[in-house]
């Protein structure tokens, strides 16, 4: 099961600062919502009172330093999920929330000062492969780290749940009705 | 020294012997052997994950533990609803550890209370505070619920060995200073992100000095630098407080396996943080961010409209006996809300029993039962626009305690009794004496035996 995993990436620029919490970014009156949907109204709320209405799909996150610090809510990456966010280009990340996304094949890519080159609004396009962002408008190439192995297996999954579905499956301990039911697609959309 | 002669932290060491490895290095990752797995309300969020896994079983039952301690009790549908599901998961995985309203706690206080964590366990936790475990001579460390279904399933998890951060902590803590000041202290000094994706070993004097309950909020907050892990050797203390504890999980057989692990003497550690305890003051951090860290001596705050005490960070006996004892036969400030939360069931029998309650609730305050309370914002305390509130959590960052305008301060459980009752951030040096001072660790009143 390979090739879930778009590895270039286009979509429109939104610019956020630095030290962006979870609670920033699902704030905790929010916490008993669990579905990707219902979260996705609130994306980064607690940072900018109308960015979830400003959200739409395809759009991609470039953030500053220590990106998704705080909890370990899932309910960030979710609603991420939830709103149909591109991919996440940032500086630094925190690294539960960094997980999280690998977790749920939300794409993420680290680099460093990314945010010297963008402006909000900005066209570009990622290449997770490569490690790079491209400034569509400015046609600058911002190098950034290449994944992880262990960031390009879980993304290429389409997450945690398809890597440990398999995994079960050779270990003969996993229920035949799920394991014959199909794949997952990268978006967890209910 | 291992045995195949690389020096490892103590970190390392624990991640080593949960791969099966003899030694591992920075930057390896290993498929580590999970040794207790404890899962909150997000178990409501695992739920789906599992099924979808294909998983029909849990890899052990008896190694995980799940407290409710977010919505005590449920506070509106959503919560009810989540509470349902995982009385419902935990009926048909048949899960014995569950602690549920009416006997429960903060997730970490259960799991270190009820005597769950071993030295050298790997415990991962469906919270950020997880780390707090740490002060056990364990890994303890954060995950998302996705990643839980995953451990449920398999009782594996992948983890990339991180570099370890010394602290040292040497000095005597002047009291009011305490462990909550010391680590402010470090956070100020590192950054939020000081410690990202790193294990924080503290070690000194100063630590050996400390009790639990003190060492509980050192690592508990290790978090707050951005810590993978935060750990105190096992020592007597360590061994001491685990006897004492119920040791549900049975397996006290294991205490002293590894209960002599330490780092090796050559191992490398990516830095050093010195601290002298004995120049602390009380400190605070200022909004919106823990590592806005200044003396309270400096901050001129006028207006406190909520005091909490309570979390996980600064919420056990000793932490509210402080409270109580400088409150005694003092009121609230007309015009300031004090909320008080003990970390468990257990504690708030204790207070009762101490007349904690009583003092609290003659003072103007609110007692009330275990759980997260006002930390998080999603109930127990929550802050209108343009509120303030003095409190003893652990973070700060906008809108953490309720509406995006509101402002958190944090700050030791003396600090914030001092606050609560002038109504100001108050240094508790300027209302009360060293004597005042002196009989805060001892019970509030003699309990009847």
């Amino acid at each position: 099961m390979t090739g879930q995993l778009q590895t270039k990436i286009k979509g429109r620029a939104r610019v956020l600062g630095d030290s962006i919490d979870t609670d920033m970014i699902t704030p905790g009156k929010y916490l008993a919502i669990i579905e990707p949907k219902g979260l996705a109204q609130h994306l980064l709320e607690g940072y900018d009172e109308g960015f979830p209405s400003s959200v739409e799909p395809g759009d991609i996150l470039i953030t500053g330093q220590n990106f998704g610090c705080g909890s370990s809510r899932e309910h960030a990456v979710a609603a991420m999920r939830g709103a149909e966010i591109g991919c996440v280009a940032g500086e630094s990340f925190a690294r539960i929330f960094y997980r999280n996304c690998l977790n749920l094949a939300q794409p993420i890519l680290e680099i460093p000062d990314v945010t010297k080159h963008v402006k909000e609004g900005d066209a570009v396009e990622i290449d997770l492969t490569a490690g790079t962002l491209t400034n569509l408008r400015s046609n600058e190439v911002v190098k950034g780290y290449p994944m992880s192995e262990k960031a390009v297996e879980l993304l290429e999954a389409g997450g945690l749940i398809n890597v440990v579905r398999r995994k079960l499956h050779a270990r003969g301990s996993v229920d035949h009705e799920v394991a014959a039911a199909p794949a997952h697609a990268n978006h967890r959309t209910d | 020294m291992s045995q195949d002669g690389q020096a490892m932290t103590l970190p390392q060491r624990i991640l080593a012997n949960k791969a099966g490895f003899g030694s591992v290095a920075v930057g390896q990752v290993v498929d580590a052997k999970v040794d207790v797995a404890m899962a909150h309300e997000a178990l409501a969020q695992l739920v789906k994950p599992f099924k979808e896994m294909g998983a029909t079983k849990v890899w052990d039952k008896n190694r995980i533990v799940v407290p409710i301690d977010h919505w005590v009790p449920a506070s509106d549908e959503k919560s009810a609803k989540l509470h349902a599901t995982i009385r419902k998961y935990v009926r048909d995985f048949g899960l014995p550890h569950f602690y549920d309203v009416g006997n429960q706690g903060i997730c970490h206080q259960i799991l270190v209370e009820e005597g769950f964590v071993m030295p050298g366990d790997l415990v991962v936790g469906t919270d950020s505070h997880t780390n707090m475990a740490g002060a056990m001579g364990a890994f303890a460390s954060g995950i998302g619920p996705t990643e839980m279904a995953a451990v449920f399933a398999t009782g594996e998890i992948w983890m990339r060995v991180p570099p370890t951060i010394k602290v040292n902590v040497t000095g005597r803590l002047q009291f009011p200073v305490s462990s909550k000041d010391v680590v402010l202290r470090i956070i100020g000094d590192i950054g939020d992100d000081g410690a990202r994706y790193q294990a924080v070993e503290f070690g000194g004097s100063g630590i050996d000095a400390m009790e639990m309950w003190e060492r509980f909020t050192l690592t508990n907050m290790t978090t707050e630098m951005g810590a993978k892990t935060g750990v105190v050797p096992c020592d007597e203390k360590t061994l001491a407080y685990l006897k004492a504890s119920p040791l549900r999980s049975g397996r006290g057989s294991e205490i002293e396996t590894y209960a002599k692990l330490r780092s090796d003497p050559d191992a490398e550690f990516a830095r050093q943080v010195n601290i002298d305890g004995s120049v602390l003051e009380p400190l605070v951090a200022m909004p919106h961010s823990p590592e806005k860290v200044k003396p309270v001596s400096e901050v001129k705050l006028d207006r406190v409209d909520q005091v909490f005490v309570g979390s996980c960070t600064n919420a056990r006996l000793e932490d509210l006996r402080i409270l109580a004892h400088l409150l005694q036969e003092r009121k609230v400030a007309a015009g300031t809300r004090l909320m008080v939360y003990p970390a468990s069931t257990s504690i708030y029998k204790q207070c009762l029993a101490e007349g904690i309650i009583q003092t609290v609730t003659e003072a103007g305050g609110l007692f009330n039962p275990s759980s997260c309370g006002a930390c998080f914002g999603g109930m127990g305390g929550v802050l209108a626009a343009d509120e303030v509130c003095v409190s003893t959590s652990n973070r700060n960052y906008v809108g953490r305690m309720g509406h995006a305008q509101s402002k958190s301060y944090l700050v030791s459980p003396a600090t914030a009794a001092a606050t609560a009752i002038t109504g100001k951030l108050t240094d508790p040096r300027d209302l009360f004496s060293k004597q005042d001072f002196a009989v805060t660790t001892r019970p509030l009143k003699a309990v009847a035996q």
